[in-house]
């Protein structure tokens, strides 16, 4: 009982550790982890790209960057990595996966959200600051916003333009499985706004049970005012808000 | 036979007499090679070296000057910073994404090679204009190159610069500078020292790319350039970014005795230098280099500048950790040969000496010139032409729109906007600003980062021209908040051997030593690019300045758009500028000519130090430069990025030309933004400095109005001030 006990009193937010996959050519493995240990205060590990396990992390980031230099297709070979195995049963247990840009990728070349990523219309890198609306205030990700609720978090990507067919599209929306769409700063999405062509404005999406979610922009990159916005915060603190609630 | 195969390379029948009188013989093939490639302009500076003395080079922060990978500047709290700038001019002009790319992969080797964990790169870019077909893929390319790698490898692009100009159409400037961060007391270097270490060989491996890259970029661009394609390497920024890694962490744990980077002139050029510095030499044996292909000849490994390789020097018992390292990071290391005590390089393939010299011969040997210098008779020429007998312009609007629309003044949000600028997200202020800002992790301070060079100020005058180059760059930092602490910088120029380059090149480089020497800044490194020519006809000499400035506390960081509805704003410096070789002299007259006015360098140092304090001081709403396009366009460009409209008032003397005052340009001229309640002190600050000071105006609306001597002369809303100054290079590509 004792046991029992304490292991329910660590499940507080004070105590949700977080895990940073690294796989070659990761590059914003380090700015995901400095937003959770400087900004957010909580534990965080890196986790190698061919560990079998994740560390007992709550909450798994698959970060931003070129993973294998974006040869063959973006997230295409790393999604074969070692790792992955763990992340996808951690995934099929309700664990919280969060990947962002290259990590959304990722899970897409993963089967573990569906669509594909295609080269930006415009055949051009990317690199802004973009609004996103949410649309699904109820995923661990975002219950700390309101519906419609505008949050101002950059893209930097070359792949970064969310394609699927119509019918998964419509799934998508049925069960409200888009998470944010690329707005104006007010809040439309006009063309203009949406930086990649993706479909349907989407810069984020989730599973069906909402535990993985995959988005381009990168909201660890928006964690202080200095660099130009805190609104990425409201992602990480979401996160620990659901972990300390579900225990 | 042989007297033909040395001009072949490149060597003068002088320079192969001299080899032979090194060598007590005559060189073989290979050795010929080896001496063709580190006696060319690029790798020796036998053109350069007596000029570059010049500079001032030590400074009370200075760790490492001049002649390592880069220099190191000690920034405090047991920190220090190596940046470096390098040229791929060459590369670049026949083929721009790969040329770019691995001019950014360079320079990025050259600072991990210090044991610095690279964290900012910024770009100076010259072409010519955007309505030619060839200059349009050139730049297209050259801006996708340096994103290609620089994004892959996840260091931001935080800045840098890009202007055009009809005589850099067929020979583009690609400088790329790179900055990192180090404990200051752990400098790793290129030496290869220790007798007996190990030398290994990491990264790629070596194949046929880039043979002679060095060679083709000490020689003019002709027509027939485009057959030296195979002289650009190719670039993977993937193995970089894993290179990267696996070096720091070797450096970190104190694994390696030396190391440094193969670029130009591949391992001819690591393993001749390595040994020099430390008086060393090394044995090597070429079969034991990874090849892409079975069937290289030695003379292929051992000029091959196939990029992402790095050479180290390691002590015996720390070869199985090195392994491991590049194991997991599935890079290849190989065990190449060891260090001797004999200052010889010998050079074995399968067992068969092919090569035996000492290293010297190929780095402290190399020849040294000092080229006649003629002043060019386009200097007095254009010197005194009147300027003020120009006809005004009837509408000074129109003026001020065209200058908006000239490329050099727009907004290069298009190229920006390709780079990612806030990967590692310390990025503080992005391209666009007067100077790039970046926060130190761990710390409170800032780094700031500037690169500059007006190449028609040096054209006009090189001496001036330099000086303004360091001037400006120092001011750009000093804006923001920061200290100046010390330059790099890309030396580009014609062909030396034709004395009224070389006339422009010491002119430029004594001016820039000037100015270095007053601002406190020394020079910590850079590189000489000469032979910057297509069929005869030279760059403008282009003296690119990178500067690094520190802030003690990076919030205090100043930005350079209004920041707030009734600020006051004032003019630091001189009201009045030049047009001497003005923008606008350019675009709406169409000439380049006047006299430069001397610029004062111990007013642009207590400038710059009144610009520190007030920062400190927090007094500053906003603080910019005031450049290109002279007063006009500094006010509009702080309207721009601040969103913010403004009222300005200016008095006219008797005798003011209104088109010099509002578009002339000068040096020590800064807009400043103050709110009202602190306006006093800011003044007190200012005069005590001895600095003139002009109220201008007052910040808000949505208006940009401008009077002089009570005559209203523009007013336009600042949405079509913005949408002029945003159009232009997207609408030049589309």
């Amino acid at each position: 009982m004792g046991a029992l006990k304490e292991a329910a009193s660590l499940r507080r937010p004070d105590f949700m550790k977080f895990g940073v996959i690294v796989f070659p050519g990761s590059n914003c493995d380090l700015d995901a982890y400095h937003m959770v240990r400087d900004v957010l205060n909580k534990p965080v590990d890196y986790i190698w790209h061919q560990e079998k396990t994740l560390r007992g992390a709550d909450c798994i980031i698959l970060p931003g960057g070129f993973t294998y230099g974006d040869y063959l297709r973006p997230g295409a070979i790393a999604s074969f990595s070692p790792v992955m195995e763990a992340v996808k049963s951690f995934a099929e247990n309700g664990g919280l996966v969060l990947g962002i840009c290259n990590g959304f990728q990722v899970l897409v070349e993963s089967g573990l959200l569906p669509g594909a990523l295609y080269r930006n219309i415009h055949l051009q890198f990317r690199s802004a600051w973009a609004y996103l609306r949410v649309e699904n205030p109820d995923l661990p990700y975002t219950r700390k916003a309101a519906a419609g609720h505008v949050l101002k978090i950059p893209v930097a990507h070359g792949d970064g333009n969310y394609y699927c067919d119509p019918e998964t599209l419509e799934q998508l929306k049925k069960y409200n499985r888009i998470a944010f769409r690329y707005v104006t700063a007010g809040g439309e999405a006009e063309p203009g706004a949406n930086p990649n062509g993706s479909v349907d404005h989407i810069a984020g999406i989730c599973n069906a049970r909402g535990n993985v979610l995959g988005m381009m922009p990168h909201p660890e990159r928006a964690g202080e005012a200095l660099l130009g916005s805190e609104d990425g915060r409201l992602i990480f603190e979401s996160i620990l808000e659901h972990w300390g609630e579900s225990a | 036979m042989t007297e033909k195969l040395h001009q072949m390379m490149g060597l003068s029948d002088d320079e192969y007499d001299l080899i032979q009188e090194l060598m007590g013989r005559k060189p073989n093939e290979l050795e010929l090679g080896m001496f063709s490639v580190m006696w060319s302009e690029h790798c020796s500076y036998k053109c350069s070296r007596k000029v570059l003395q010049l500079f001032p080079t030590e400074g009370a922060n200075i760790l490492l000057g001049p002649g390592e990978n880069a220099g190191i500047v000690d920034i405090g709290e047991g920190l220090a910073v190596a940046f470096k700038m390098e040229s791929h001019n060459h590369p670049s002009a026949i083929e721009p994404y790969q040329g770019a790319a691995t001019g950014v992969g360079g320079i990025i080797r050259d600072i991990f090679t210090m044991g610095a964990r690279p964290v900012a790169l910024l770009d100076s870019l010259r072409f010519g204009p955007l309505d030619d077909l060839r200059v349009k893929f050139l730049f297209e390319g050259v801006v996708s190159g340096i994103g290609g790698y620089g994004n892959c490898v996840g260091i931001p692009t935080i800045g840098g610069e890009t202007w055009f100009y009809p005589n850099y159409q067929g020979n583009p400037l690609v400088n790329v500078m790179c900055a990192g961060i180090l404990p200051a007391g752990r400098i790793a270097r290129g030496m290869a020292s220790g007798t007996g270490n190990t030398v290994i060989l990491v990264g790629a491996c070596t194949g046929r790319d880039g043979l002679h890259g060095v060679t083709f970029a000490s020689e003019e661009l002709t027509d027939t350039s485009e057959e030296q394609r195979p002289a650009v390497q190719v670039g993977d920024p993937f193995m970089e970014k894993l290179l990267i890694e696996a070096c720091l962490e070797a450096i970190e744990r104190n694994l390696v005795a030396g190391i440094q980077d193969l670029g130009g002139a591949g391992l001819t050029c690591a393993t001749s230098e390595m040994s020099s510095r430390a008086g060393s030499g090394m044995v090597i044996h070429l079969d034991r280099v990874p090849c892409r292909e079975n069937d290289l000849t030695p003379y292929e490994i051992m000029l091959s500048e196939s990029q992402e390789r790095m050479l180290m020097v390691v002590e015996q018992e720390k070869i199985e950790a090195i392994k491991e390292i590049f194991d997991r990071w599935g890079l290849e290391s190989s065990a190449i040969g060891h260090v001797t005590d004999d200052g010889l390089l010998q050079v074995y393939n399968h067992g068969n000496k092919v090569a035996e010299l000492k290293a010297e011969f190929l780095t402290e040997k190399a020849p040294e010139y000092d080229l006649p210098a003629q002043e060019p008779p386009y200097y007095q020429e254009l010197k005194s032409q009147d300027l003020h007998s120009l006809p005004q312009p009837h509408d000074l609007e129109q003026s001020f729109l065209k200058l908006l629309s000239s490329p050099n003044i727009a907004s290069k949000n298009w190229i920006f906007r390709q780079y990612d600028y806030m990967v590692r997200t310390c990025t503080v202020q992005g391209p666009g600003g007067d100077a790039a800002v970046i926060r130190v992790r761990g710390t409170n301070k800032g780094l700031a980062f500037s690169s500059d060079g007006n190449g028609r100020y040096v054209y006009l005058d090189p001496y001036k021209g330099g000086m303004m180059a360091v001037m400006e760059a120092a001011r750009n930092v000093s804006v923001s908040g920061a200290k100046p602490l010390a330059i790099t910088n890309c030396l580009n120029f014609g062909n030396p051997k034709r004395p009224q380059i070389y006339w422009q090149f010491k002119q430029a480089v004594e001016g820039m030593a000037a100015a270095c020497r007053a601002l406190g800044t020394p020079v910590t490194g850079g590189n000489v690019s000469f032979y910057n020519e297509t069929s005869g006809e030279a760059i403008f000499p282009t003296p690119v300045v990178g500067m690094l400035g520190l802030l003690d506390d990076v919030s205090r960081q100043v930005k350079k758009g209004w920041s707030r509805d009734g600020d006051l704003v004032y003019l630091v410096g001189d009201l009045q500028g030049s047009m001497a070789g003005s923008e606008y002299l350019y675009v709406v007259h169409g000439m380049l000519a006047g006299e430069i006015p001397a610029p004062d360098l111990e007013r642009a140092a207590r400038l710059n130090q009144c610009l520190v304090k007030l920062a400190a001081a927090r007094l500053l709403s906003s603080a910019h430069d005031i450049s290109d396009g002279g007063l006009l366009v500094a006010l509009a460009e702080a309207s721009i990025a601040g969103n913010r409209g403004i009222e300005i008032e200016l008095s006219l003397q008797q005798d003011t030309r209104i088109d010099e005052l509002l578009f002339g340009e000068g040096q020590s001229r800064v807009l400043v933004s103050v709110h009202p309640a602190e306006e006093k002190e800011l003044l007190d600050k200012v005069h005590q400095a001895g600095l003139p000071c002009h109220r201008l105006g007052t910040v808000g609306g949505s208006q940009f109005i401008v009077t002089t001597g009570g005559e209203q002369q523009l007013a336009l809303p600042l949405d079509q001030i913005k949408a002029t100054w945003e159009e232009v290079i997207p609408r030049c590509l589309s």
